[in-house]
Parts: C-alpha cells; sequence; structure tokens
C-alpha cells in the first residue's frame, strides 16, 4: 500500500452517465475518499456493485471489480474476500439491487459477518426501469407500477440489520461529503459487515424524498449523545421513525470477522504447480 | 456357479441400510474383492422403502446386474421389491420375530433362513447390532471368511471404543454360527479373498477429491440430493490446503461466492442438481461473459421439477449445453466412471483457467451415489498436472497494457484467450461485467466491439478443439460395423453388456464420449457404422439428437427413463433387441 494514494487515484476515466444532480455523484465519492483514507489503492481494492444506477459505481470507479447480476452482489463479494482476505472489498447498489431481489442474501450477509463494507444508494425507488416503487418507498408514494402507493410499510434495512445480528450499522447522507467518507471509511475498518445505508436522492423520479427532505429531517448522532455501543439506544434509534438518523448508529465492539472465526486467513490464489504432496493420503482414506 | 456375487440388505429407511452394506462392501474390498455397490433409496428420512447393493468378484466390476443371490429383508416389502432379481436358489435372510416379516412369504425355489437376529443381537451386547448379525449370516452363506468383516467393523465403530467393536464382531459370529448349526442347505457361493489393496468410493467423493488435487480452494454450495456429498466431502479437508467451504443460503449465492472466489483467483466450485442449476442460470451467464473460470458440477437427478430426486436420470445436457438467456460458450466435460469424476474434474480446472470459462462438470446419480473399488493407483496424484492458462504478474502485465497503460483483461487475440490478472498485481485494475464490453472490459454497445468480443470468446471453442484430446474411450470391437455411443455412468453397463453380447456372437464397438462441448468430431466413426445406437438415460435423447445434428445422420436410440440406471444383462438385451429390429426391418 502506498501512502500517496489519492482518492481521484480511485476514479476511473470514464465519465458517469447519471443524471446531473443525483446522488451517487456524492455517494461515489465518499467512497473513493474513504479508500484512500484508510490507506488503500487500487490494486488491492475490490469493488462489487449490482444493477441500477447505483450499480454503475463500479464502472466509475478504478479498481479491481465486478458489476454483478441484479441483487447478488453480496455473495460475490464474500467470494473474493474469503479467497483473498489482504484485499479490501466494496459493496455497493441501491435499494432495489438490496432489499428486494437480494434481500435473502442481505440477511445472510449482515449473519456471515464477512470483513467488508456495503454501501447501498438508497433513493427509495427504481431509477434505471424508470421510476417504479422500490421496497423503502412509502406507502402511498404513487408511480408508474403503484398508482396509489405501494400500500405496503417500507422495509426498515437499520432493523432488518440489527435482527439479524449486524454489527456496523450506519446510515449517511450523499452530499453530507466529510461526513459521508468518514462514515463508510468506520465501515471500511470495521472487522466485519459494515452496513451503510446511504440517503442518495434520484432527482428523477422520486420528489418527495429530495435533498430538501433529508436536509430538513437528518439529525446527525454526532450532534446528540447516542453511543453507538449501547444495543438499546441503537434500536431506540433504529425503531424511531420520526427521524432519519445520520451516523453509526450501532457497532459491537467484539465482533469478529467470518474469516478470523474460521481462520480463512490465505490468499487463495497460490497453489502448488501440481497435487498437494500428500494427496495420495486422501485416496487412502477409502481403505 | 456365478462368477459374482449379488447382494442386498433392504428395509425401511432408518434401519441402518446404508451403514450396513457399506460394513459388507468396505469388508470385501478389504479381503481383495472388487465391489460395486448401488442404492435403492425413497426420498425420506425416516419410512419408505431403501435398499444397499453389493456385487462382488475378483474381476473387476463397473455395473449392476439383473440377479440377487443373497438377500437380507429387514421388510417383506424388499423381497416383494426385488423379486424379479432373486431366483431359485436364491437365499433370503430375515428374522421371523419382527412384527414387519410375521406373515412373511419366500417365494418358491428360494431359501429362506429365518434367523432371530435381534435376540442374537442383544445376547452379543445390543438389539442395535442386529443387522451386524445379518452380516455374519451372509458370510456363512457366501462362504466368505468372517475375520474380513472384522477389519470393516473395526473401521466403523473404532471411534467409539474397543468394546464395541468386540460386541460387533460377536454378533457377528452369532449369525455365522446360528446358519452353520440351524441349516444345512448347500450354498453355491465362495467368496475367495485375494491380497490385492483397492480403495472404495463413490462418484461424488471422487469430484471432491479431484478438486482438491487440482488445486481446488473455494467451495460455495447448497445442499441437494444427489450433489451433497461433494460438499461433505470437502469440509473439512479442503481446510488442510488452506481452502474453505461455504454453506451459502441458496444456490444464487452459492454460484455467485464462487464467481467472486475466481476472480480473486481462487479455483473454485460449486456443485448441484438440476433445480440448483436453474437457479444458477442468470449468473452463469455472467461468469461466461466476464470469462471467469469456474467448475460447475451437475449431479444429474431425475427432472423436471422436483422429478424424483433420488433417481437416476441424464436429463439435464440440454440444459448445460444451451441455458441461460443468449449465447453464451461453456464447456461441458461428463465423466463416464467414478474414477473419471476424479480425472474429468481436475480436467475441468485446467479447461476453466486455460479458457477462462464456465465448465459443467455433467456428473448423475448413479455414479454420484454408488462406490466402486479400484486400486489405488489409479488415482496417481503425481499424475496431476495444473496449467492456470494466461495469468500475468507485475512483471509480464506490461504486454498487455494499452497506450494509457490500462489493463486489457478482454484483449483481442488470435486464440480467444485474454491475460488474467488477480488481483493484487499492480496496475492490473479493471472491470469484470456481464455488460458486453470493450478490450478494458468497460460497457459497450459499439457494434463492432459486440461482433469482436462475442467472436474472441467463440474462438475458445476453436482452440480448445485443436489443442485438446477429446477422444471417446474406445471399448469392443474396433471393426465392429455396428456402433454403440453414450455418455456418462452408462459406460461400465455398457463395457460388462459387451461380454454378454459377446456370448452371443454379437460384437460391437462402443464408444464412451466424455466431452459433450466442445465434442469430438463422430462423423468417421457413425460413417464406418452400418449401424448406430445411442444410449442415454433420458426420454428425448439429449445426446442423440446432437450427435445426429453434428453428423447428418440419424441413429437408433436406447433411452431409459423410469429413475433406474441400466443394468448390463438387459442392456444386452436392449441392444440385441435394437439390432434385431433393424435386421427385421430391412
Ligand atoms: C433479474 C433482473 N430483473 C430485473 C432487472 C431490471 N432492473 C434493473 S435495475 C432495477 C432496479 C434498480 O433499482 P435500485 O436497486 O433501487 O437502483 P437505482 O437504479 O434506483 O439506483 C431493475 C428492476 C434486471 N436487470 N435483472
Ligand atoms: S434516474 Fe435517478 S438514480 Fe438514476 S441517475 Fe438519474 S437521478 Fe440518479
Amino acid at each position: 500500500m502506498s501512502s500517496d494514494v489519492r482518492f481521484t487515484d480511485f476514479k476511473s476515466d470514464k465519465q458517469p452517465t447519471w443524471c446531473p444532480g443525483c446522488g451517487d455523484f456524492g455517494t461515489m465519492n465518499g467512497i473513493m475518499k474513504a479508500l484512500a483514507n484508510s490507506g488503500n489503492d487500487p490494486d488491492n481494492t475490490f469493488v462489487v456493485a449490482g444493477i441500477g444506477c447505483s450499480g454503475k459505481i463500479g464502472t466509475y470507479m478504478h479498481s479491481y471489480a465486478i458489476h454483478g447480476v441484479h441483487g447478488r452482489s453480496l455473495p460475490v463479494a464474500a467470494g473474493v474476500k474469503l479467497a483473498n482476505p489482504n484485499l479490501t472489498v466494496v459493496a455497493a447498489g441501491g435499494d432495489g439491487d438490496g432489499y428486494s431481489i437480494g434481500a435473502g442474501h442481505f440477511i445472510h450477509a449482515v449473519r456471515r459477518n464477512v470483513d467488508m463494507a456495503y454501501t447501498v444508494m438508497d433513493n427509495r425507488i427504481y431509477g434505471l426501469t424508470k421510476g417504479q416503487a422500490s421496497p423503502t418507498s412509502r406507502e402511498d408514494f404513487e408511480t408508474s407500477t403503484t398508482p396509489e402507493g405501494p400500500q405496503q410499510p417500507p422495509v426498515n434495512p437499520l432493523a432488518l440489520s440489527l435482527a439479524a445480528g449486524g454489527t456496523f450499522i450506519a446510515q449517511s447522507f450523499a452530499t453530507d461529503h466529510k461526513r459521508h467518507a468518514e462514515i463508510v471509511q468506520q465501515a471500511i475498518e470495521h472487522d466485519g459487515f459494515g452496513f451503510v445505508n446511504v440517503f442518495s436522492p434520484c432527482v428523477t423520479f422520486n420528489d418527495v424524498d429530495t435533498y430538501d427532505y433529508f436536509r430538513d429531517n437528518l439529525v446527525d448522532l454526532a450532534d446528540t449523545d447516542h453511543d453507538p455501543t449501547d444495543y438499546d439506544a441503537a434500536k431506540d434509534k433504529i425503531l424511531d421513525s420520526s427521524k432519519e438518523y445520520e451516523g453509526v448508529i450501532y457497532k459491537d465492539e467484539s465482533s469478529v470477522s467470518y474469516e478470523q472465526k474460521f481462520g480463512v486467513t490465505e490468499n487463495m490464489s497460490d497453489i502448488p504447480s501440481g497435487a498437494p504432496d500428500d494427496a495420495m493420503d486422501l485416496v487412502r482414506e477409502f481403505y | 456357479m456365478p462368477a459374482d456375487f449379488n447382494w442386498a440388505i433392504g428395509g425401511e429407511a432408518g434401519d441402518g441400510i446404508d451403514s450396513t452394506g457399506k460394513i459388507f462392501a468396505q469388508a470385501l474390498s478389504r479381503a481383495g474383492r472388487h465391489v460395486f455397490t448401488s442404492k435403492d433409496f425413497a426420498s425420506r428420512i425416516r419410512g419408505g422403502y431403501t435398499a444397499y447393493k453389493v456385487r462382488t468378484a475378483i474381476d473387476p466390476v463397473q455395473s449392476v446386474v439383473d440377479r440377487l443371490d443373497v438377500l437380507i429383508a429387514l421388510t417383506q416389502r424388499t423381497i416383494d421389491e426385488n423379486l424379479d432379481e432373486l431366483h431359485e436358489g436364491s437365499v433370503i435372510i430375515y428374522d421371523g420375530d419382527r412384527s414387519t416379516m410375521a406373515d412373511v412369504e419366500i417365494p418358491e425355489g428360494m431359501i429362506g433362513l429365518d434367523i432371530p437376529l435381534k435376540a442374537l443381537a442383544e445376547e452379543a451386547g445390543g438389539a442395535i447390532m442386529r443387522n451386524v448379525v445379518a452380516l455374519g449370516a451372509a458370510c456363512a452363506v457366501a462362504d466368505f471368511p468372517i475375520e474380513n468383516l472384522d477389519s470393516a467393523l473395526q473401521k466403523r465403530f473404532g471411534g467409539k471404543g474397543e468394546a464395541i467393536v468386540e460386541n460387533n464382531k460377536k454378533a457377528a459370529r452369532a449369525g455365522l454360527e446360528y446358519v452353520h448349526e440351524e441349516y444345512d442347505h448347500e450354498y453355491d457361493y465362495d467368496l475367495e479373498t485375494t491380497d490385492n489393496d483397492y480403495v472404495l468410493l463413490n462418484g461424488d467423493q471422487a469430484i471432491g477429491m479431484g478438486a482438491i488435487a487440482a488445486g481446488c480452494r473455494f467451495y460455495a454450495g447448497y445442499p441437494i440430493t444427489p450433489a451433497t456429498d461433494v460438499m461433505e466431502y470437502l469440509t473439512g479437508r479442503i481446510e488442510r490446503y488452506g481452502g474453505h467451504v461455504v454453506q451459502a443460503e441458496d444456490e444464487l449465492a452459492a454460484i455467485n461466492l464462487a464467481l467472486g472466489a475466481a476472480r480473486a483467483g481462487a479455483r473454485s466450485m460449486t456443485a448441484t442438481s438440476g433445480p440448483g442449476i436453474d437457479l444458477m442460470a442468470e449468473t452463469f451467464g455472467l461468469v461466461a461473459t466476464s470469462e471467469t473460470p469456474l467448475v460447475i458440477v451437475d449431479v444429474m437427478r431425475s427432472g423436471p421439477s422436483t422429478g424424483m430426486p433420488t433417481k437416476q436420470e441424464q436429463g439435464d445436457l440440454n440444459m448445460m449445453l444451451y441455458g441461460g438467456h443468449g449465447e453464451i460458450p461453456r464447456f461441458v466435460v461428463a465423466p463416464t466412471s467414478i474414477s473419471e469424476c476424479f480425472w474429468k474434474t481436475v480436467e475441468a480446472f485446467n479447461m476453466a483457467e486455460k479458457y477462462q470459462v464456465p465448465v459443467y462438470v455433467a456428473a448423475d446419480l448413479a455414479m454420484a451415489v454408488t462406490e466402486q473399488t479400484f486400486a489405488p493407483e489409479v488415482f496417481d496424484m503425481d499424475k496431476v498436472e495444473i496449467d492456470r492458462g494466461k495469468v500475468v504478474d507485475d512483471d509480464s502485465i506490461d504486454e498487455w497494457l494499452d497506450e494509457k497503460g490500462r489493463f486489457q483483461p478482454h484483449a483481442l487475440t488470435d486464440d480467444g484467450i485474454s491475460p488474467r490478472a488477480f488481483p493484487g498485481t499492480e496496475q492490473g485494475a479493471h472491470m469484470s461485467t456481464g455488460l458486453e464490453h470493450d478490450e478494458l472490459g468497460r460497457r459497450t454497445e459499439d457494434t463492432e466491439m459486440r461482433v469482436k468480443q462475442v467472436d474472441k470468446r467463440d474462438r475458445k471453442v476453436e482452440t480448445a478443439k485443436a489443442t485438446e484430446d477429446l477422444s471417446p474411450r474406445e471399448f469392443g470391437n474396433p471393426d465392429s460395423d455396428k456402433l454403440i455411443l453414450s455418455w456418462g455412468s452408462n459406460e461400465g453397463a455398457l463395457v460388462e453388456a459387451l461380454d454378454f453380447l459377446e456370448e452371443d456372437g454379437v460384437d460391437v464397438r462402443f464408444l464412451s464420449v466424455p466431452y459433450m462441448f466442445p465434442r469430438p468430431d463422430l462423423t468417421e466413426d457413425i460413417e464406418a457404422a452400418d449401424e448406430v445406437i445411442v444410449v442415454e438415460c433420458n426420454a428425448t435423447g439429449q445426446f442423440a439428437n446432437v450427435v445426429e445434428h453434428d453428423t447428418l445422420t440419424r441413429v437408433k436410440r436406447i433411452n431409459k427413463y423410469d429413475g433406474v440406471r441400466f443394468k448390463a444383462d438387459e442392456l444386452a438385451e436392449d441392444i440385441k433387441a435394437t439390432l434385431d429390429a433393424e435386421e427385421d426391418s430391412a
């Protein structure tokens, strides 16, 4: 790792095609800053993205990366990390990607607690498919496929994470650049699954959950006496639907990552040029 | 006296059928006899008929036959289910005191040995050993030295303490003596022993062993019959070599985990059966488009849908060849026997990395869950070679950088194979995606680049055809004008069927094809033959269709899709009938 890495080193020369003003710009810049600030460089960083406007993030960054199929970035990211624990792994995607088609993987990735960061660009809508309801859309949020709103309560991803045994649960706001980068950096540095739900407004299809809305309703936990290591306090914040919280909401300081627990510490790309020396023992077991 | 001996134990699931059968098979194998086992099981845990069958001979055995010499029947149903295979003089061992056998009917001409299995077991130390008493009785009937059973009992129960082993030995002897004292039939059997050392393993285990030998370090899977044994084999073993097994939440996760590990540079594998392959289809396309080396084992079972989960079929060939949307280059290798499960898995890893493609290993239930004896040298680990293909490192990467110093993971090359950089390689950072991409891996919809990338990926197939030895395994008379073709686990039954056919004066040439894609060109073989029969375990003749397509020649078909594997003697009859039908209509 070189110490002179700048966050722009994580930028690819491909120009983003996001709508001007999309929250995803800020989200991405924050992730790049967090990576640089935590001492990574593109050659030891692996970014795994989902599908959606949010999923394009891997394309606009420079690192080892996979742009996978819809909803399945988390198992891919876990596979990368377990095969080479020396890498810094960041998974990213949208609220549809993570909490709808990928909801099963989300819960299991939280439980598995592989050491990586997961940033969800939550715009409370499907952007890429042009404005349908997402699992975080409000009950009465009218869209092309839900003219009267989904009429189902939105999922609370923070609560899902806490219930599944999450060891790091945070929320940030794409345009609070410095704060967002700080929070993501903490997620990267956490030993285990660092989950950050990022408010990343869609300026094209969502006229409810806008920058103004978040600015007006956001409470930065740094301005309160919230103690993220206090499980009950975290639970109260997570279940409080009257406000939108920014900051690290819960952090289990005794978290032990999956790799540590199972002793998966080797870079698996190094293998001998033939069968292992003692491989005939594998045959003899069948006597 | 028959050259081989066929034995079975049957009862209800939960009766300990499997472990008892296994002990007997191991005893025979350790006594230097060849063994081939097969299982009949229902898809439930308790209740439901299950049987474990063992065929043994001094010469190698590689299939089942339609014959049963000694049957340990724990239920009346065991007798009913096997009536077809029992014959005049077959011995049926049972416990008349057992409620399920109270009204036992021993078919005409067969020898029933009523043995108080449970009572004798209790005397030896516990009712739980009643199956071992039956094994002792079987030794008496088969004239198999009971000492050979001891070492198998030791292997099975050694972990539970010497006292348990001793009690089991006692139980076996009680069964043996009971037969000697109470019955004075003449039996035709004499199970000689030899000094040969054999190992006894099933196809799933051979696949797992092949994976470790080939340097596989990462496995992710979701349990499914009949592929679960692969995962069970690897668990606890792969770690010794720095590897890891993840039990994923579903097959979607399994293949994605495996894909991630492969991109990180690990030799990586997942195994499943038909329904799991369906779920993996979308990611399969990503694996192929991103040119990720990955081994995917499909241990086929009866479909469609949940079908008959514990029954044999080779119904997924179309799925493996054509499954997934769009057009995807993929390799499909099909082991033809249990030992080939090992070797083809090794080869699958090399092909995956050399060509940067997903490789299906097309196995099936009939070989996955049955065991066979082999001389250990069959798995000679010194012969395992690992070829990682075009991997670049910090020094050799320069050649593959574009004018702006960017790595080109999808460089357009003559052989269709691009360089591969594992994460951590300096200047190697790049994007892998399921989107169509340029040489840098960046999304493109440029019409020219689209065509170039499709052609590049397809070129690998031509390269493989030119480089790999895809020839079939050949058996029978090479000059015969009657040609049999088959794939997968039918090989053993066919090889033995050739012997039966020879006895009847019918000689044929048999090609067992282990590569489904890319496949060998069979045109010349087919043109040289007057009659061609394709044998496979499915209804629509998926391989036969492919052969007809490739060679523009109509073939005859023998298809079995009742859930049961081919039996050598039955198959010989089928082949004769199919050939005769040809003559009649000529
Ligand atoms: C299997 C599958 N189903 C559906 C789609 C279509 N699709 C693409 S993106 C998307 C929703 C994305 O929403 P979200 O994750 O919220 O991301 P956003 O575009 O809002 O950033 C859908 C349904 C797909 N690509 N694959
Ligand atoms: S549609 Fe919405 S989410 Fe997509 S790029 Fe535009 S603003 Fe961003």
